[in-house]
C-alpha cells in the first residue's frame, strides 16, 4: 500500500493530467447536445446573464439592420392579413369555426451569443423555461431556419445551430417535392449540403429549398435556401446538392422560438410505431 | 506575481468569449488566445498548479461557449506538454526563478518555437476532439493551421503591446 502511494507521488503529475483530462472529455462527451447535464444548467444561467448583459451593449451596433428586417417582416404579415384580400369568391365565407387548430405557438426571442467559426456552432437566446421554451423547439428568422433548442435554463435556452455536425434536417425542394437531408460540412458558413436526393430529380441552379415539416420539429416550409451546385457521386444513386443559405447566420438577432402544440401526440405515435 | 497571473486570466477569458469569439474570421479560424496564460506561467509553477490552473481556464472558455470539456481537455493537454517542451528547447539561459518566459527574457526564437509547439498541440487536441473523428481530416488539419497561425501570430502581438513598458 505504502509503495503504491509513494508511485502515485511519483507520478503525481501525471495521473493529475489522466484525472483531469478524463473528466474533461468525460463532460465533453456527456453534454455533446441531446444529454442534459446539471453543470450546464446551473452555469447557463451565470453565463447567460453575462452574455445579456454585454448584448445589451453590443445591440446598439446592430440596431439598423434589426430595424429594417422588422419592417421587412412588417410588410410581410400586413400582406397575410385578411383585409388585404378582397373575396373574389362569393360561393364561399369564412365562418370563425373549428376546423382550424392552432399547430404552432410563436415566441421572440433575442440572440445572446452566437458563433459560425467553430465546427460545431450554438447559440443561446434570452428566453428560457419560464417564456415556455422547452428542448427540441425550432428557431427560425423570418428569412429561415437557425437551428433547435437543446437546453434549457429559467432564463436562456442554448440552441443547436444548423451550422453543426449534429444537425441533421429533413428538407424539401420546393418545386419537385422531392425530399432531403440538410447538414453541413463545416467548410463555409454560407453553404450547406443536401444529400440523398435522388437521382430521377430534376434539378435546376436557383431551385429553393424548403423544410419537408416531416419532422416534429420543424413547421412545414421554412425557407432554407438555394441550389447553388449539384453532383452525382459515382456508384451512388443520389445527388448531393450545395445550399446558399438564406440567412446570414453571422448575423442574426432578433429569431422566433416555434413550439409545436402537437408534439407530444407525434412522438408518442412514433413511440408506437416501433413497437412493430 | 500571482495576483498579476490572476488579473491575466480574467482579462485573457473576458477578451475571448467577450471580444474573440464574436469576430468572425470565416469558417476555419478560431483563435483561441487564452492560451497565453498558460504560456506566461513562471517556470517555476507547480505541476499541479499548472495542471489545475489550465483546466480551469479551459472550463471558464467552454461555460461560455457552449463546449463543456472542450477547451478544458486541450487546455490541461497543453499543461501538460509544457515542461517537456521546455526540456526540448534548451536555451542559453537556465529557467531559473525571477526569469519570465517571453521575448524579453528568453528572446524570439526561443519564445516563438516555445509558442508554436504548444499552440499546435493546443489546437490539435481542440479540434479533433470537437469534430470526434476523422472523416474530415483534411479539413481538420486545415482548420488547426489557419488557427494555430491566428493563434500565434496574436500571442505575439501581446507579447510587443504588453512587455514594452516593463523595460523602462
Amino acid at each position: 500500500m505504502k509503495n503504491l502511494f509513494t508511485f502515485l507521488w511519483k507520478y503525481k503529475f501525471f495521473f493529475l493530467f489522466v484525472l483531469l483530462e478524463v473528466f474533461a472529455v468525460l463532460l465533453l462527451v456527456k453534454n455533446s447536445y441531446y444529454q442534459g447535464s446539471v453543470i450546464l444548467k446551473s452555469t447557463n444561467g451565470i453565463t447567460g446573464n453575462i452574455h445579456s448583459f454585454y448584448t445589451n451593449i453590443t445591440d446598439y451596433l446592430a440596431l439598423r439592420q434589426a430595424n429594417r428586417i422588422l419592417a421587412e417582416e412588417n410588410a410581410e404579415f400586413y400582406n397575410k392579413l385578411p383585409g388585404s384580400f378582397i373575396k373574389t369568391d362569393t360561393s364561399t365565407f369564412f365562418i370563425y369555426d373549428t376546423l382550424y387548430m392552432q399547430r404552432y405557438k410563436y415566441v421572440a426571442a433575442k440572440v445572446i451569443s452566437n458563433s459560425t467559426s467553430r465546427r460545431n456552432n450554438y447559440l443561446m437566446l434570452n428566453k428560457g423555461k419560464v417564456h415556455g421554451i422547452a428542448k427540441e423547439m425550432a428557431v427560425i428568422t423570418p428569412g429561415g431556419i437557425v437551428g433547435q433548442v437543446i437546453e434549457v435554463s429559467d432564463h436562456f435556452c442554448s440552441v443547436m445551430s444548423v451550422l453543426n455536425m449534429h444537425s441533421k434536417i429533413s428538407v424539401k425542394l420546393k418545386n419537385s417535392k422531392q425530399i432531403g437531408t440538410l447538414i453541413w460540412n463545416g467548410e463555409n458558413y454560407r453553404t450547406g449540403t443536401m444529400t440523398d436526393i435522388p437521382s430521377h430529380t430534376q434539378l435546376t441552379l436557383g431551385d429553393t429549398v424548403i423544410t419537408s415539416g416531416f419532422s416534429y420539429i420543424f413547421p412545414e416550409g421554412v425557407n432554407i435556401g438555394t441550389v447553388e451546385d449539384y453532383r452525382i457521386r459515382s456508384r451512388d444513386n443520389f445527388y448531393t446538392a450545395d445550399i446558399n443559405y438564406a440567412v446570414d447566420y453571422n448575423r442574426v438577432y432578433h429569431v422566433f422560438v416555434v413550439k409545436n402544440l402537437q408534439q407530444d401526440e407525434i412522438i408518442e405515435l412514433e413511440e408506437a410505431e416501433r413497437k412493430y | 506575481m500571482i495576483g498579476k497571473n490572476i488579473i491575466r486570466y480574467v482579462l485573457l477569458v473576458a477578451f475571448q468569449v467577450l471580444i474573440l469569439n464574436n469576430i468572425n474570421l470565416g469558417s476555419y479560424i478560431y483563435p483561441a488566445v487564452y492560451v497565453y496564460f498558460i504560456l506566461l506561467l513562471p517556470f517555476e509553477t507547480a505541476g499541479w498548479v499548472l495542471l489545475l490552473s489550465s483546466f480551469t481556464l479551459g472550463l471558464s472558455i467552454d461555460f461560455f461557449s457552449n463546449t463543456l470539456g472542450l477547451n478544458a481537455a486541450a487546455s490541461v493537454f497543453m499543461a501538460f506538454c509544457r515542461p517537456g517542451a521546455l526540456k526540448l528547447l534548451k536555451s542559453k539561459r537556465e529557467y531559473e526563478p525571477g526569469i519570465q518566459p517571453g521575448i524579453k527574457d528568453m528572446g524570439f526564437q526561443w519564445f516563438f518555437f516555445y509558442t508554436l509547439i504548444l499552440v499546435v498541440l493546443h489546437h490539435s487536441v481542440m479540434f479533433f476532439l470537437e469534430v470526434f473523428s476523422f472523416t474530415e481530416i483534411r479539413q481538420t488539419i486545415y482548420r488547426i493551421g489557419m488557427s494555430s497561425a491566428t493563434t500565434l501570430i496574436l500571442v505575439f502581438v501581446f507579447q510587443f503591446l504588453f512587455t514594452k513598458q516593463d523595460k523602462t
